[in-house]
């Protein structure tokens, strides 16, 4: 590790984090559905940024493969099936905001109490250079159990989507 | 280097945020879109860590893996579910989705 990369990697931390934050929030709080399936698609960007920091390229790719190609595409489809977009007149969130945003506080704060009181190691060994290749072979021999029934799940929630997406006639 | 703990209090704010959205967002679709976000907080977790405590196996970015695999799923099967209901109930919001009341 040279001295740029010692200087700047902070810097990219905050700034990556700040941006997954305020996408996260205008995700979650926006009026528009679409405007929040957008800023998902950005959150998930920052996060897989963030990914980079920590060595996992691998992990980076897959997620902006996996989240922003495939799962925030779907969101939109089903946005734009279900509901005129232009409906933002339509209140969007239930009576629960303001118990619902103390007990988040409530539980940041002893998230963030246990954080602090615990003994973190302050960094690990070095990084390995070559994830993909561990990652494989971890996938086809320690993990190739959950590897398959991974492969089930998804097999199931295939054909269940199928089957639930289907034209239901009634008799 | 950024120290582990900055890496899990971004995870937690980011899991209190989406949490926040399961809880008061009356859109279904929203509600999805706030779990996404919640996994997406767990996986960055399991990377932090698989990068600061085990970084020989790389079992956390394994199980992150994993994790995007039960997202796609998840969000299959629930996007698939609201479309259903959207044909009998002609709405997207949780509270109307009242049917199975007695």
């Amino acid at each position: 590790m040279n001295w740029s990369e010692l200087l700047s990697a902070p810097l990219a931390f905050k700034m990556l984090a700040l941006a997954a934050v305020v996408f996260a929030v205008g995700a979650v709080t926006l009026k528009n559905v679409f405007h929040c399936a957008l800023s998902l698609a950005a959150m998930f960007f920052a996060l897989s940024g963030v990914f980079v920091l920590l060595n996992a390229d691998f992990l980076a790719v897959v997620q902006i493969l996996v989240y922003v190609g495939a799962i925030v595409v779907l969101m939109i489809f089903a946005i734009v099936l279900t509901e005129r977009i232009t409906s933002t007149t339509v209140r969007q969130t239930n009576h629960l905001v303001i118990p619902g945003f103390l007990l988040c506080l409530a539980l940041l704060a002893g998230l963030v109490s246990v954080m602090r009181a615990a003994a973190w190691p302050a960094a690990g060994p070095g990084p390995q250079p070559d994830t993909i290749k561990i990652i494989g072979r971890q996938l086809l021999s320690t993990h190739v159990e959950a590897f398959e029934v991974a492969s089930v799940l998804l097999l199931a929630a295939l054909v269940g989507s199928v089957f639930l997406g289907k034209e239901i006639t009634k008799k | 280097m950024t120290p582990l703990s900055q890496y899990l209090a971004l995870g937690a704010v980011i899991f209190v945020v989406g949490l926040f959205g399961v809880l008061t967002r009356r859109n279904a679709i929203g509600i999805l879109i706030s779990i996404e976000i919640m996994l997406g907080a767990v996986s960055l977790n399991l990377v932090a860590f698989s990068r600061f405590v085990e970084t020989t196996t790389l079992n956390g970015q394994v199980f992150s893996v994993f994790v995007m695999t039960v997202a796609a799923g998840e969000a299959a099967v629930g996007l698939a579910l609201i479309l259903a209901l959207y044909k009998s109930v002609r709405a997207v919001f949780a509270d109307k989705f009242n049917i199975l009341k007695w």
